[in-house]
Order: structure tokens, then sequence, then C-alpha cells
């Protein structure tokens, strides 16, 4: 028994079958992971521009504790959102533990430091080339960041992509605060795990082939606009 | 662009919601129940008769009774008859009806280093794998199968620890993955029959003891306690309880079977 | 003009790790004269550029401006955002305070000022070097700065594109705009400067203007760094 050749056949068969609950799953792994970068974006992009761009004391501590973050245990996050948002928790009164919702809290607390981290870097790389042009022109540390920020919009859509990629990969948070339900709160990573469970490796293996694809799909069509744009905009 | 950010997400609230609104309830259940496929089974016609969802978290029974204990689910089903009543005592939960039961089965090698193969007594079997220090997998994480394994090795005089780090090993899985662990390691492990008929992954291993009385495997259900938790739904967890133990839900229950093997045996008490 | 000139700098130092860079430099920089700094590598031409123009603060000293006034400064590199070439310059005056009506007008009437106007829609940062140094003299243009300093502006440039740039700070000088320059080329020196002022470890060798500095250097110092350097 070939393992591998199962899978193979088995991704083929799930593909080609469209079956409606595994686009239930592909849908909800992509619109949780999606959201969480989003959100980890409209806070981890200010934020790290900001640090890269503002000299204040502590500055060091919080760079290096972002940088540590980077590689928070999903199964720890996991743990600390579901506390919290537990019903015996201090957020229990939300009620949005076991739902997608819960998930893309969790996502979003797992990816922040990773895009706030790299966006730190790559905007005080700029900084260096562009600081004494702006200040010249009497710029503030705010619009200096916002400026970056745009400037630096395509190499920034990596750090994006990172913590995307980071979250569709995870198993542990959504796990943990998702539950795992039938069509409620199952993701690709999730469904693997219990496929797994079940031994039914070759179904498991078959999901895994699917979730890298999409993945794959996904980094070639922004890496092309970002070269696109970057041969334009130089 | 900000704009379209905030489209999104506001596209993205609406439809979080829009799944929200059918009423639905959390059961806090086992891996067993959930990987033998039982739930998937019984639910679609549970779900269209009652117009309301079961969504189902699967964790080992000890695991599922905290999720219980700190009010995360409405409804606990699961199979420690004796961690069950003394849930209950502690007001926890109420209402705990038997729904139905299956047995445990030990599983192992075709190659049987203990020599067991076909035995009837679980006790004789356990002592047999101890003394030729053959692998056992335990699963080691508080479910009902560990605690039942736990009692079994009580039964039998032997104390499991004494082989930690040798024969002897937790993985701290549910029944799924412990079973794949067993069957790389071809090593001997407690399952539920449930979960073994349905699994695949099976490789060199058998059943090696099973039918002893002592490996019976009683499921059951609770409401939990809306009395400590205000937001339980206690009319929607009812509902669904109650179809469980009806005459329908244990017809339900009985038809479930795979490759010909009936899974689950309802015994839920008629008529309360 | 009255308004942001004369600047004075008043014991202006500048250490960095133990060392002393520049000073102490006691210096004033009228209205409608062209200063040209000159020294050799090292001397602390750029670094007083930048205590100036506010870029850096001095160690010690003052730098003292006789009022509030717009100035601008263009770099040796010059630094474009990726945005097209007149936002480049519509950024900067919206910086500046320019109202967002006036900004387009203004920044257009820059770009025509140095060549550019047919590129303004183009990507600033794809045009190349003598365009981008234009387009950075552009930008302090559309500022209408009562002083400019430029650092080395056409180091990096070919004779050509050199040329253009002095027009255009040429342009800049009949506008009324005080320059204040740093440059390595001599000839350029010679050319651009009103007067000369030689710095020399850090210190001010030698101000003069530009005849008496290149005929008749008054310091050695002078006289040994016109010598080794003058092969035209």
């Amino acid at each position: 028994m070939n393992t591998f050749g199962e899978a193979a056949l088995e991704s083929a068969r799930l593909i080609l079958g469209l079956d409606r609950q595994l686009l239930g799953i592909v849908g909800l792994s992509l619109e949780v992971s999606i959201a969480a970068a989003i959100f980890a974006s409209l806070i981890g992009l200010p934020v790290g521009a900001l640090i890269a761009v503002q000299k204040f004391p502590g500055r060091r501590l919080i760079v290096v504790t972002l940088n540590a973050f980077m590689g928070l245990p999903p199964v720890v996050v996991g743990l600390v959102v579901y506390l919290l948002l537990s019903r015996a928790g201090p957020l229990g009164d939300l009620g949005i533990l076991f739902t997608p919702a819960a998930m893309i809290l969790a996502q979003t607390v797992l990816v922040l430091p990773i895009i706030a981290a790299l966006t730190r870097q790559a905007i005080e790389d700029a900084w260096r080339e562009y600081e004494e042009q702006l200040r010249s022109l009497g710029v503030t540390p705010g619009h200096a960041a916002l400026t970056l920020l745009w400037d630096c919009r395509f190499s920034l859509l990596t750090a994006i992509l990172a913590g995307f990629g980071r979250a569709i990969a995870e198993v542990g948070a959504v796990m943990m605060v998702g539950g795992n339900i039938d069509s409620v709160t199952r993701v690709m990573t999730t469904a693997i795990a219990l496929e797994t469970s079940k031994g039914d490796l070759p179904l498991a293996l078959g999901l895994g082939a699917i979730l890298l694809l999409l993945v794959l799909a996904l980094n070639a069509l922004v890496l092309t606009i970002r070269d696109f744009a970057e041969r334009r905009y130089g | 662009m900000v704009t379209r950010f905030l489209l999104l997400v506001a596209l993205l609230s609406c439809q979080t919601q829009a799944t929200g609104q059918q009423p639905f309830i959390v059961v806090a259940s086992t891996t067993s129940t959930e990987q033998s496929g039982l739930f998937k089974h019984l639910l679609p016609a549970f779900e269209k008769l009652a117009g309301m969802q079961v969504r189902v978290v699967a964790l080992g029974t000890g695991q599922a009774l905290d999720m219980a204990r700190r009010g995360d689910a409405d409804v606990a089903f699961v199979h420690d008859t004796e961690l069950e009543l003394k849930f209950i005592a502690d007001g926890h939960a109420v209402g705990r009806r038997d729904v139905m039961y299956n047995d445990f089965v030990l599983i192992g090698p075709k190659s049987d280093p203990a020599r067991i193969a076909g035995g009837k007594d679980i006790v004789e079997g356990l002592k047999r794998v101890a003394e030729s220090k053959a692998a056992f997998v335990s699963r080691g994480d508080r479910s009902g199968t560990h605690a039942t394994e736990l009692r079994l090795w009580g039964l039998s005089a032997v104390d499991p620890q004494s082989g930690k780090g040798g024969w002897y090993r937790e993985t701290g899985a549910g029944m799924g993955p412990a079973l794949n662990t067993a069957s790389a390691m071809n090593a001997y492990i407690l399952a539920d029959r449930g979960t073994w008929i349905s699994f695949r992954n099976r490789g060199e291993s058998i059943i090696v003891v099973e039918s002893d009385k002592r490996l019976f495997n009683q499921y059951g259900v609770m409401l939990v306690n809306p009395a400590r938790h205000a937001h339980v739904k206690a009319e929607l967890g009812n509902r669904f309880i109650n179809w469980l133990v009806s005459a329908e839900g244990q017809k339900s229950i009985a038809a479930y079977s795979i490759e010909g093997q009936q899974l689950f045996f309802p015994n839920a008490a008629p008529g309360r | 003009m009255n308004g942001i000139l004369p600047l004075r700098l008043e014991g202006v130092c500048f250490c960095a790790a133990g060392r002393t860079l520049l000073g102490a430099i006691d210096a004033q920089f009228s209205a409608g004269q062209r200063s040209v700094i000159l020294g050799p590598n090292g001397a602390g031409k750029s670094l007083l550029l930048r205590i100036c123009h506010g870029l850096i603060a001095p160690s010690a000293g003052r730098v003292l401006w006789a009022g509030e006034g717009r100035q601008a400064m263009v770099f040796q590199r010059p630094v474009m955002l990726r945005r097209s070439v007149l936002r480049n310059i519509t950024y900067a005056l919206s910086l500046a305070g320019v109202s967002r009506v006036e900004r387009e007008a203004r920044a257009m009437a820059a770009l025509e000022r140095v060549g550019l106007a047919a590129l303004a829609q183009r990507a600033a940062r794809v045009l190349s070097g003598g365009e981008q140094q234009r387009l950075a003299l552009a930008r302090a243009w559309a500022l209408a700065p009562q002083v400019l300093f430029l650092d080395e502006p056409t180091a990096n440039l070919d004779p050509g594109a050199t040329r253009q740039i002095e027009v255009v700070i040429d342009e800049f000088h009949a506008a009324g705009t005080k320059i204040i320059m740093t440059t390595h080329n001599l000839g350029q020196a010679r050319r651009m400067g009103d007067e000369i002022l030689f710095i020399h470890h850090g210190l001010v060798a030698e101000r003069a203007p530009v005849t008496q500095f290149f005929d008749a250097p008054a310091s050695s110092e002078a006289q040994s760094f016109i010598k080794g350097e003058m092969p035209w």
C-alpha cells in the first residue's frame, strides 16, 4: 500500500468532485485566516511603522519582544484566548467561543507579532534611506510612518503574506477555540488532524495537498502583483 | 483601500451572524462518538426535525466535562459513568440519562508477543502484557477510555507506572492518534469498539481480547446545570437529550453500522 | 529680502564618539551671495550643511536664524517616493502646508522650470539619476525657499546632467534664493560661487570671494588644496 499514491488520488478526487463540504471547509479556512491577516495588518502595520521611525525609551525591549513573539506557539495562544472567551472567563459574556469569530481573534493574536515585526524591519530599512529627505521636508513621525507604509507597500505584502501563511497553516489555536465543529468551525488544518485521528491517512494527506496548493496559488498571485508593481514604480 | 478593508470586515461579520441565526446548542462529547462517525449519522435527522443545530466539540471525557464545568457547553455526552455521577453530585449538570453502550476491546499486533490472542479475560490479558513487558500504548489523557484502562490495571493488580519509560507508553492523545501510535509501534492498546471499527490505519493490529463484561462501555448524556450557568440553553438541550433517549433516537443509534457491524447499542431506560 | 537671513553660527561644535568633527565655528551667511563650501574629504562640509539646515543638532553652540522662513535641501543622492513625479512634489507641498487647490499648479510650474513637465505622470523612481536630481530641485523650487542647501548635488552625474543642474541653481539665485552648497568640483566652485568657505579639520580655514580664493589663497591649507586638486 502506497499512502502517497492514495493521497494523490484522493486529493484529485476531492478537487474534481468539488465536494460541497470540502468547499465549505476551504472557504472557512480562507475566511478565517484572511480576516485574521487583515485585522492583524490593521494593527500591526501602523504599530510596526511607528516603532521603526520613532525613538523612545524601551524601544529596544519592544523590538526584541516583538521578534520573540513571532514564534508564539499556537496552542498557547489558543489556550489563552480559550480562557478569555470561556463562559467562566472575562470575555465569556460575548458568547463567541466555538465560533469563527473566536478563531479569527486567536489567529489575529498569533499573527500580529509577525506582521508588526516584519513591518518594523522593512520600514526601518526604508527610514534609513528616507529619513534626512523627509525630515528636511518637515515630516512628523506619524506622517513619516504613513508615508513609508505607502512607499513600502509592495514589500509589506510579503509581511502580510507571512502572517496569512502562519494563520492558515496552524492547527493548535483554531482547534482549541473553534472546537473543530462540523460545518461550523472545521477548517483545513483541523479536518486534517481529524482524518489523521481516524486513521484515514490518504484523505488527510489529500486535504494537506489541497491546502498547500491553495497557499501556493495565493503566494504566486501576490508575488506576481508585487513584481509587476515594483517594475512599474521602481 | 481602507474602505475596502472595512467593507470586507463588515461582510465577514454578516456571514458570521448568518450562521448564528439558526438556534443551536453546543455538545461537549468524546472523540469516540465523533471519530466513529456516529454524530454524522445521527445529527442530520434530528437537526431537520427540531429545526436547530447541534455543534459537537469532541474531546476526551475528562476535558469534555471540564468544558461543561466552565459553562462552555449546553449538553455533555460522555462515557465514564462513575465520573458522570460525581459530576452530577457536584451540581455541575442535571438529568443524566443512559443512552447507549458499546464495549472496549484490547488491540494488539498479529505477532502477539504476550500470547493472549483469542482471550475472553481482560484482567488475565493485561497481566500477561505486563509480565512479557510487551509495548502498551495508553491514552493518558483523562478520557473515559483512559479511566477504564486504569480501573482494569487496578483489577489486574499491576501498577503500569512501573513500566513507564519502558513498555508502558502514555501518549496524551485522542483515541485515533493513540491507535495510530500503537499500530506504528506494534503495541497493545485498549480502544472502544466504535472507533476501532471505523479506524482505517490498522496495519498489523487486530483484536486480541473482547467480550469480557468488564469491558462494558456505557454512554450517558446530561444537561449542564442552568442554575450554575444562566446562559445554558436548557430548553434546546433537553429537546436533544429527549430525542436521544426516545424510541426514534434509539432506533437511529442502532441503525448505525460500518461494514455490517453495529457500533453502538441503545439502552436508554424507557419512558421516564 | 528680509526674513530668515542672516543665518548666524555661534561656536558651533559637533563631537561623536569622543572625537571633535567640527568646530568651534563662528560664521554668518547673509542674503544674496552664493556661498560654496570647499574642503577635503572628511573636513566636515556635509556635517556643517546638515547642522545649518537643522537635520543634526550641534553638540555645542547655536544656530540662529533671523526670522521665520522656508529653507530646503538637495542631497547628493536624491530620495524619491514610490509615486509619480508630480505626486512627489505635491507631497512636499502638503507637508509645507500649501492648500490642496494650489499644490498641483505649483508643482507643474516647478516641473516646467526644470524641464520635467512631460514626465509628470511617470514613476519618480524609474527616472535617470540626472532627472531625479532635477526633480529634487523642482521639489525644492515648488517650496519657494529663502535658503537652498545643496550637498554635492552633481557628484554622481555626467557633465551634461551637471550642466543642467547648474542652470537650475542659477535660476534659484536669480529668483533671490540664498544658495549654500558644497562641492568637490573646483570648476563648479568657480562657476557657481560668489564666496568660498574653505573647511579644514572641522574649522573654517579661509573665507574669501571666489576670485581671490583661487588666485591668491591666504592660508597654506587652501594653497595646497587648490594645487593638489586643480588639473583644469
